[in-house]
């Protein structure tokens, strides 16, 4: 695996939703980010910020506003025919809500294998069958499961047929929007150890978009952090967890509550708190967006958009501040 | 020892439906003293909320089903034999509830004012005008800008963390002694989750209230609660101090979820430890411990007898068989060290 080649390089990257009477919802504004294979890359953030479209823009699921999609070096948002045909293929997705995205009407069998059906990937009954009960087993379920309806299985559960769904395609590049943010603690885990488990085996790239940062942490190995569409900070995962430079970076850190009550108490003098909330990320004023809840915000943040600058290591950030 | 407000015992609820009887709640005893904060962990469908409505009594019978035996008793009184009288005092007066969901708890047809003013009026004489300016007095004490103008709005005008920082006026509005919140910051964004708990710390210094705090959360507990109790399968499985969960955990299961939460502030690359299997049928729980078919140290006894309740001293209990002397002749397959 070649962890220098880019397999997805996003420039410039904008998708604006039209309101009607003029007014416009840029959910994602002039991002740019590059995804090295076999790398994870997560991306973080509190709703609204724009992760979710930002992730199935980059994909192609979405028409883009204005930007580039290279993957591997192919504009994704002009890709036709067979070229589009496979690349689908090649890039898959997750979804965050499994109960929503898993027709209630088709067994299991039919769910893991539509895929294998529209591409042609298996030649007999008895390969497909196979192949369903292989994928299966990589999830970590069992032939029994195949011909069972989806309202039979837990969340856990059915997030894993979901995922055995995107593996039956081979994939090698797959966005996972909030695969774990809907279940329980202990199956948390049990899935984010299967990602990671598929990704060495398989040599998968992944785009992981979450807004729990603690697993975002534990999973990525760069994280890239938004604020209402916008890319503020973007660093290996170690680095941004030691050394966060953006002010929303530093106070998004620290108001994730560490479980440990003697560790908390020693936080509790120096936590930043963020006063207001995120603002509507329609008709946003010009300048930084993150200008009215900064503590560090100068008149230069009201007027002009700070753009991500490299602060040495790839370390990149988008603020007036650190300069 | 402080005083008592709340003593609950032997709590079993039971719902009833096609496929049988879901024992929800199985035999709960805690207590929670003036003025401090309990927070009662666990994952879904361990009976937490369930534990919480009944403290309130808010189980709908049927099909819900309280079991002879269960008691709950509010400074010495039973809340189970309230009548209807006695019961809408103290719903909201003396105990209020704030839940995850507030644009479901609140009322989309009425102001978020006329809200506040119905659980004044309802507890105490006072005229609209009085009950409107307490009102706003409320809504600026939770942190909500301009209240004078948002007691006029209404619920959907509000953002998620508002609409909780409403509840939370709601409940305080009549001082309860008692408050339980019912995962209140699950819905919210983490800088917003923040606030919130700021916002019932300081409430609760200020007024000496009791307060119920029901998550699956961790890292919030332990930022907020004095005393944990750790429920799995609608039952208790282990109780103690913050420091004696997080830091000397004892039962399999409590150091489990530990284990299978990433911490922000390791450096190292963890590896997370995931509890295989899901949790059991409560339709037919198993008739051992809860955990058994989960537990990495389950012993034959486990699955044929219900753990006895070790005490750790200071209130530090654990049901668990691996510390019982009675327990088979072979050693506990593993030691536990302090971590």
């Amino acid at each position: 695996m070649n962890q220098d080649k880019v397999i997805l390089d996003v420039q410039h990257l904008k998708k604006y939703f039209e309101l009607g009477r003029g007014r416009v919802l840029k959910a994602v504004d002039d991002v740019s980010f590059q995804i090295h294979e076999g790398e994870t890359l997560g991306l973080v953030g509190e709703s609204g910020c724009g992760k979710t479209t930002c992730g199935r823009t980059a994909l192609g699921m979405y028409k883009k506003t204005d930007g580039t999609v290279l993957y591997n070096g192919k504009d994704v948002h002009a890709l036709k025919g067979a070229e589009l045909f496979a690349y689908k293929k090649e890039a898959q997705m997750i979804f965050q809500d499994p109960y929503a995205s898993l027709d209630p009407r088709m067994t299991v069998s039919d769910i893991v294998a539509e895929g294998l059906d529209v591409h042609n990937m298996t030649h007999s009954k008895k390969e497909r069958a196979e192949r369903i009960y292989d994928l299966l087993n990589m999830v970590g379920l069992n032939k029994e499961h195949a011909n069972r309806f989806i309202h039979e299985f837990s969340g856990g559960q059915r997030q894993r047929i979901g995922i055995a769904r995107a593996l039956a395609m081979e994939p090698k590049f797959m966005v996972l929007d909030e695969p774990i943010s809907a279940l329980d603690v202990s199956i948390q885990a049990q899935v984010v150890n299967m990602l990671i488990r598929l990704q060495r085996d398989m040599g998968l790239t992944y785009l992981f978009i979450a807004h729990d940062l603690s697993m975002v942490k534990h999973i990525s190995d760069r994280v890239g952090v938004m604020y209402l569409g916008n890319m503020v900070e973007i660093t290996s995962s170690a680095e941004l967890y030691s050394h966060p430079l953006h002010p929303y970076t530093q106070a998004l850190l620290s108001a994730i509550p560490i479980p440990d009550p003697v560790i908390e108490a020693e936080r509790e003098a120096t936590r930043i708190r963020l006063e207001g909330e995120v603002p509507s990320p329609i008709d946003t004023p010009p300048g930084c967006k993150f200008a009215g809840r900064c503590k560090y915000c100068t008149e230069r943040c009201r007027k002009e958009s700070p753009q991500l600058k490299d602060m040495g290591n790839g370390h990149q950030v988008a603020c007036f501040a650190v300069e | 020892m402080s005083e008592k407000l709340l003593e609950v015992k032997n709590l079993a609820v039971s719902y009833h439906g096609y496929a049988g009887e879901v024992q929800s709640v199985r035999r709960v005893t805690f207590d929670v003293n003036k003025g401090e904060t309990l927070a009662v962990v666990g994952e879904s469908g361990c009976g937490k909320s369930v534990t919480a409505k009944s403290i309130m009594h808010l189980i709908k019978v049927p099909p819900a089903e309280i079991k002879e035996g269960s008691e709950i008793l509010f400074n010495g009184e039973d809340v189970l034999k309230f009548d209807k009288k006695r019961l809408s005092q103290y719903r909201g007066g003396e105990a209020a509830i704030i839940f995850q969901d507030a644009l479901a708890a609140l009322n989309p047809t009425m102001t978020v004012g006329n809200q506040i003013i119905e659980n004044i009026r309802h507890h105490s004489k006072v005229s609209k005008k009085e009950a409107m300016a307490q009102a706003v007095e409320l809504l600026r004490m939770v942190g909500i800008p301009q209240p004078e103008s948002r007691v006029k709005q209404y619920p959907h005008e509000f953002s998620g963390g508002m609409r909780q920082r409403v509840m939370i006026a709601i409940a305080f509005a009549c001082n309860p002694q008692l408050l339980i919140a019912d995962e209140p910051t699950t819905a919210l964004d983490v800088t917003i989750q923040a606030q919130i708990v700021d916002l019932i710390k300081d409430l609760q210094r200020e007024k000496g209230t009791a307060v119920i705090l029901i998550t699956h959360d961790l890292g919030v507990v332990a930022n907020i609660a004095h005393r944990i109790v750790v429920m799995y399968s609608g039952k208790i499985v282990e109780r103690g101090s913050n420091l004696d969960i997080f830091h000397h955990p004892k039962h399999p299961y409590t150091n489990a979820l530990l284990e299978a939460v990433p911490r922000l502030d390791l450096v190292n690359k963890q590896v997370l430890t995931s509890i295989e299997g899901t949790p059991p049928d409560l339709l037919n729980p198993p008739k051992g411990c809860p955990f058994c078919t989960r537990c990495k140290y389950c012993m034959e006894i486990c699955c044929t007898e219900e753990p006895p309740t070790e005490d750790f001293g200071d209130g530090h209990e654990a049901s668990c068989w691996l510390y019982s002397l009675e327990k088979p002749a072979e050693d506990a397959p593993f030691t536990w060290e302090d971590k």
